[in-house]
């Protein structure tokens, strides 16, 4: 058989190991990472016990993170162009493809004037990358056409805080986890997108059993089983329900009328809106009994401390400012901010999205929180830059840029760190635009993202941890990032790459703006981008890194201390020193269910993957948790769609459809279907699960409502069906079997644990494919000639395994095509469980197996062991000491609850389940 | 005329006696009877002469028909009797030591003749056929010397001739002509199982070899066998397996039609209607057959008609095969190869030792090739004769008739339930 490329082993590092303190390169938490390193290898990464934000801890992700450290063809490790559309990427000098790239801006500049260039950039991305994009973008090639990916993220975070309390500064830190007495869970699974904050909440409830936490979400998620009250709101109705909150806080005279008297304006219009709000008027739009919402309000007005977590899910709405600007209001009227304990906090989803912000790399930004609209701010900038002044047309935000591109008027876009040809909604104009722009530049450091088809310039980024420089978390704490390894190939940090263009571009554009790319290091550009903070809101003009050396500080911070919390004087950023009320009416979602779209799809993160998984895909850890895409269900909906649990369903909306198995999840509302967000068409057939969302957006925020879109569920007639397993590296097994995702309507590649790693592949069509392509897929697998077989090809019937090889017996690969009843034994197989009777008998596929799934990823803990450790009566602490599980880094513990929630002889009724 | 009419066998092996012992079951007093032998032995199981060569079985044990048999039907059994002639218009057959048998009817059953190459040296000592328990005595002997032993023919009986030799401690180097043993019986998968199999017990395979000469070593025995490609390995015993020729000598003798193989209709008649013929030695429908299955068939057949019944008709056989090595199961019916027109269902495992290959046409399974386990060989054999459609059964198949049998009554039984709940 063809030999297997397995994950080839790091050749034996003599040098001496080396521990680098950086932060983790996941979601906003910013929790210190202590990366131990020797030569270019990554040995391992642990929690940084110094870290105030995180104190040591990290989260299954985190833990992994060492996983993803690749130098080989994982990773762009150089410059690629493409000599024609349609033909494959070809490597080029790096030197050739910078020139390259400023000779296409200068000759699209001269010829469509500067915003026919755009820029679409990552909250992955250091706020010094960003500082340089972001001169390179206004200050040389003279555009505001600059924004982020955090525009589907954490915009209408933004504009809520902006609108209500002046800035964009979440108020509250991570020590208020601690001492909250209440705290409302809003569009947040926490339990998997924020887990070390979990684990902290859970540490706190536990501690003080008193704490009332309540959960807002369509799906009973892992973050509701912690609460004494879930609330199931229909999706998209929160300013409703935030309405009626404040409606009873009004009305039991729960409010703060002073602290509104004192530090705030606009709560008569407000108050008025939210009189017709009554509990029961929201009861109808929300879907949850009006008791709870009165319960909800009571617990929030009557606390000593309210906090409110929230992040996507009041985020990615069409009118995400009005929830969060909702959300805040009933802090602003109970006086519940500024003090421990309380305040409205935005959690945010990527690590630098709030470093961006500061670095004003948004289309509606300039540094320091400044603003492109205001002719003041662009002087000052342009100042500070040294330029004579800024472009006064604003910039387009994502959406748009890409609108731009399908009707021509952005021609050149420059993509760094963040992959839309997945990630935006309605992928299906995506990918119209990102073919109809002249120049695609995709500045990327991890081979096999989506966007990379479209590319005409690909730039090798270095990435975390090759790279220095800061990050913003979530409680505006800087921490420093460092890199431990240098970056492969001729990967550099993604600044220099932007430094290296504008140079180039200068020299053809405006020689005498060259100089401003000429920084020495990290140090010199952030020492710039801080000087642009000073007297603004989030002042830390005077940090530099010497002093970031001695640990990380909260901004504000005027040379000592930091700032725990905003507001604390009840003197907010706006002109008057007053928080706003601002009277938002209640908008149902942008497309609304119909007949023929009965279905209300929301979009969510799974516990151990993370955006596009360009990275989690990598670990083997992190692939066991969720094995793969499916679309889940209430019951009472399969059985209306008539469909049986795993049965292929094609999954349609306005815009598009993907084909996955469905699944019953009795934690979803009847009429409510979920897809996990990570799934692109690098790992699945068509366009990726955002082929179905909805480009409507926020009108303020431009953030879209990537949360709801209508869709209709039905059975997909694809009888014949295949499922295979290679072992070997993924990123290459990957490369190698992408072309088969196009050649059936079923189809998807699932990174896999099984055998120490490898690649599965899952298939279906309306009827066999022909006996040569069936064979055609046996070789893709390398299973031309297998070790056992079991071949009916004129029915499409294909069965074949094989073993390493000559004297190594361990499972390399199997397909099953055509009869898949063996599934489950070969993946068994695959897993190291013997072939009992032999792997032909295996193939025969009349063994019965059941599959494990693994809950506990630190430790492998599977659902079998932990459900029937419950059945022997044990609790959750009875399961951590007998089986290990929730041990480690504690992100399934949730989970284990949920499962001990359910279990009949439930030790640990949740306080969920309890009447109050 | 109470003169009972005469029957005549030539040939004392499995066919003729075989269908003596159908014509005894139909019509036993119908015949006076005379057998002329060429052995000095009774009917013995030749298909059983591996085993005795091997020493699993003594010749006893394969005997199929002692002395007495012969004695209590009346047989007049005339053993160590070479018929010389047929004399058809007087009808009466001439022995090689003058005896004289008159008949009414004559079977012949004359077997076949080991085929020996026509090369140099074929007549030295030491260079012997696999086909009577002569030969098999003579081998044993031969092994009793030890040494190195050449078999020339990787067919059945080479096979069997060498596994039967390696037992008996010789050191044995198998001569094929082709790339792949066994080439009438199994495909080239199941081969290459087969040939790792005997190479694991120690027989070395020289494979698309073509003997150019048996090495005289001087005083008339053999000493080596030399190849056309120059090369040439040393010998003590050669044994000569490539293959069996109808034994039609003495038919050709009598006039009688040869093509190949003596040849006869499907009433088993040759072209002299009083002269019948079966067994090896015949060519029915252009084919010549070596095995036992069809060689029994035909033996029914011809005994119905000497019956006088007359209803009888030999239509030719669809044949199976199994290797009588120990340890080691083949079977094969049928068109196990396939090609144009044919589905193929295959299950392979080298690893465990397992192949198995069914050949479908037109729905009906018309080819089995199985290695490792041969289980299900006589379902096989069984669903290929009848010709049934197996398609209802097809996705079972290959699991064998156990399951098969099962998933049908459970499939009944749930189409049963459906009428059931479909009834008003």
């Amino acid at each position: 058989m063809t030999p297997i490329a397995f994950h080839p082993e790091p050749p034996a590092q003599r040098a001496p190991e080396r521990v680098v303190a950086s932060v983790c390169c996941y979601c906003g938490t910013g929790c210190g990472v202590r990366v131990r390193a020797r030569g270019e290898q990554v040995v391992a990464v642990e929690g940084d016990p110094d870290h105030p934000s995180s104190r040591g801890k990290l989260c299954s992700k985190g833990l992994a993170l060492a996983d993803t450290v690749r130098r080989d063809a994982a990773r762009v490790r150089q410059a690629l162009w493409r000599p024609a559309r349609g033909e494959p990427l070809q490597p080029l000098p790096l030197d050739e493809a910078l020139e390259r790239a400023a000779e296409r801006l200068a000759a699209t500049i001269g010829a469509h004037g500067p915003d026919a260039v755009g820029f679409y950039l990552s909250g992955q991305l250091l706020t010094e990358d960003y500082a340089v994009f972001n001169k390179l973008a206004r200050a040389l090639v003279g555009t505001n056409n600059i924004d982020t990916n955090s525009r589907l993220c954490m915009s209408s975070a933004v504009s809520g805080y902006k609108q209500t309390l002046g800035a964009d500064a979440p108020p509250a830190c991570y020590e208020d986890l601690d001492v909250a007495d209440a705290v409302l869970i809003a569009g947040s699974n926490m339990a998997y997108a924020h887990p070390v904050l979990f684990r902290r909440l859970e540490a706190a409830k536990a501690a003080r059993p008193d704490m009332r936490i309540v959960v807002v979400d369509p799906r009973r998620t892992d973050t509701a089983a912690l609460a004494e009250l879930h609330l199931p709101i229909a999706a998209g109705t929160d300013v409703a329900l935030f309405h009626a909150m404040l409606h009873v806080l009004v009305a039991e005279n729960l409010v703060d009328r002073g602290y509104i008297a004192r530090h705030t304006a606009g709560f008569e219009a407000l108050e008025a809106r939210v009189r017709a709000w009554t509990p029961q008027a929201a009861a109808q739009t929300c879907g949850v009994p009006a008791e709870d919402i009165v319960r909800a309000a009571r617990w929030f007005g009557q606390s000593g401390a309210t906090l409110s977590l929230y992040t996507m899910g009041l985020n990615q709405s069409a009118s995400g400012t009005a929830k969060n600007a909702a959300l805040i209001h009933l802090h602003l009227a109970t006086g519940q901010i500024g003090r421990p304990g309380a305040g409205p906090f935005s959690l945010t989803g990527q690590p630098n999205a709030m470093g961006g912000r500061e670095a004003g790399g948004m289309a509606t930004l300039l540094p320091g929180h400044r603003d492109p609209a205001d002719a003041a701010h662009r002087a000052e900038v342009a100042t500070a830059w040294g330029v004579s002044a800024l472009p006064a047309m604003p910039g387009m935000p994502a959406l748009q840029m890409f609108d731009a591109m399908l009707e021509g008027r952005i021609k050149v876009l420059w993509i760094a760190g963040t992959n839309p040809a997945q990630s935006l909604p309605d992928q299906a104009r995506v990918r119209r635009a990102l073919a109809r722009a002249e120049f695609v530049i995709v500045q990327e450091a991890y081979a096999g993202t989506e966007t990379l088809a479209y590319a005409d310039l690909v730039l090798p980024a270095a990435t975390w941890p090759e790279k220095d420089g800061t990050v913003t978390n979530s409680e505006r704490r800087i921490s420093r990032v460092r890199a431990a390894v240098p970056p492969p190939g001729d990967a550099m940090p993604d600044w220099r790459l932007a430094c290296a263009v504008a140079r180039r571009l200068a020299a053809r554009i405006a020689p005498a703006k060259a100089a401003l790319f000429d920084y020495p290091d990290e140090a010199a550009v952030f020492a710039e981008h801080a000087g642009l903070t000073a007297g603004r809101d989030l002042d830390y003009s005077a940090l530099d890194y010497a002093a970031l050396a001695a640990g990380p500080v909260q901004w504000p911070w005027r040379g000592h201390g930091g700032t725990a919390r905003l507001y604390a004087d009840g003197r907010y950023p706006t002109p008057d020193g007053r928080a706003r009320f601002v009277d938002v009416d209640y908008a149902p979602v942008a497309e609304d269910v119909t007949a023929d779209y009965p279905l209300r799809l929301t979009t969510g993160r799974l516990r151990d993957h993370w955006h596009t998984m360009a990275r989690t895909s990598l670990s083997a850890t992190l692939v066991r948790h969720v094995e793969e895409p499916w679309v889940s269900l209430h019951p009472h909906d399969m059985r209306r769609m008539q469909l049986a649990e795993d049965q292929l369903a094609r999954v349609r909306s306005r815009r598009g459809a993907v084909v996955l198995p469905a699944r019953a999840d009795e934690a979803l509302q009847p009429g409510l279907a979920f897809l996990p967000m990570h799934w692109g068409s690098a790992f699945l057939a068509g366009d990726g699960v955002n082929a179905l969302t909805l480009p409507a957006r926020d009108p303020h925020s431009h953030q879209p409502e990537l949360k709801h879109s209508a869709v209709s569920v039905a059975a997909a007639a694809l009888p014949w069906q295949a499922a295979g397993w290679l072992r070997g590296d993924v990123a290459a097994l990957r490369r190698a079997l992408a072309p088969w995702l196009a050649r059936f309507p079923y189809a998807v590649l699932l990174p896999a644990a099984l055998g120490g790693g490898g690649l599965r592949l899952r298939l279906a069509d309306q009827a066999a494919p022909p006996p040569a392509v069936l064979e055609e897929l046996a070789a893709a697998l390398g299973l031309a000639r297998p070790d056992a077989a079991f071949d009916d090809p004129a029915r499409g019937e294909l069965r074949r395994a094989a073993r390493a090889g000559p004297g190594d017996p361990r499972p390399a690969a199997f397909l099953l095509a055509g009869d898949v009843r063996a599934h489950a034994a070969l993946l068994a197989w695959a897993d190291g469980a013997p072939a009992a009777g032999g792997l032909a008998r295996l193939l025969m596929g009349r063994e019965a197996a059941v599959r494990a799934r693994t809950v506990c990823a630190c430790n492998g803990v599977s659902d079998a062991a932990i459900a029937a450790g419950i059945a022997r009566g044990l609790g959750l602490d009875g399961l951590k000491a007998e089986l290990g599980c929730g041990t480690g880094c504690g992100s399934c513990v949730p989970e284990i609850r949920g499962m001990l929630c359910r279990a009949p002889s439930c030790p640990e009724t949740s306080a969920a389940m309890r009447p109050v | 005329m109470d003169r009972k009419p005469r029957l005549v066998v030539v040939g004392n092996g499995m066919a003729g006696v075989r269908t003596l012992e159908e014509l005894l079951r139909l019509a036993p007093d119908l015949y006076d009877i005379t057998v002329f032998g060429a052995e000095p032995h009774p009917n013995y199981n030749r298909i059983l002469l591996s085993p005795v060569l091997t020493g699993e079985q003594r010749f006893q044990d394969i005997v199929l028909n002692d002395l007495d048999w012969y004695r209590s039907h009346g047989i007049d059994l005339r053993l160590n009797r070479p018929v010389a002639r047929i004399d058809r218009v007087r009808r009466v057959v001439h022995a090689e030591d003058g005896s004289q048998a008159p008949y009414d009817r004559l079977l012949l059953a004359t077997g076949s003749n080991p085929f020996v190459l026509p090369v140099p040296g074929r007549d030295l000592d030491g260079v012997i056929a696999f086909r009577d328990i002569g030969d098999v005595e003579r081998m044993i002997a031969a092994a009793g010397r030890g040494g190195r032993a050449v078999v020339i023919g990787g067919g059945l009986l080479g096979l069997e001739a060498a596994n039967g030799l390696a037992a008996r401690g010789m050191q044995v180097s198998v001569v094929h002509l082709g790339d792949s043993l066994l080439e009438r019986q199994l495909d080239a998968q199941a081969a290459g199982l087969l040939q790792r199999s005997l190479q694991a017990r120690g027989l070395e395979f020289l494979m698309a070899r073509e003997t150019r000469e048996l090495l005289d070593d001087g005083q008339g025995r053999v000493c080596g066998v030399r190849f056309a490609d120059g090369s040439q390995v040393p010998a003590e015993l050669v044994v000569m397996a490539a293959g069996i020729r109808p034994n039609t000598a003495l038919a050709e003798r009598s006039g009688l039609r040869v093509d190949r193989g003596v040849v006869v209709s499907d009433t088993m008649q040759t072209y002299d209607p009083a002269i019948y013929a079966v067994g090896e030695c015949v060519s029915h429908r252009g084919t010549c057959y070596g095995l036992v299955a069809p060689l029994f068939e035909q033996a029914r057949v011809a005994a119905n008609h000497l019956a006088r019944y007359g209803i009888a008709r030999y239509e030719g056989s669809i044949t199976s095969t199994k290797l009588k090595v120990t340890g080691i199961d083949v079977f094969s019916a049928g068109d196990y190869a396939g090609g144009e027109g044919t589905e193929a269902i295959t299950l392979a495992d080298p690893a465990d030792g397992l192949y198995k290959r069914l050949v479908i046409r037109d729905g009906r399974l018309v080819g089995a090739c199985l290695y490792g386990d041969t289980a299900d060989g006589a379902w096989y054999f069984r669903l290929i004769r009848e010709g049934v459609p197996i398609e209802a059964l097809r996705e079972h198949l290959m699991y064998g008739e156990g399951e098969a049998r099962q998933a049908a009554t459970q499939a009944s039984a749930a189409e049963a339930a459906g009428h059931a709940a479909a009834a008003p």
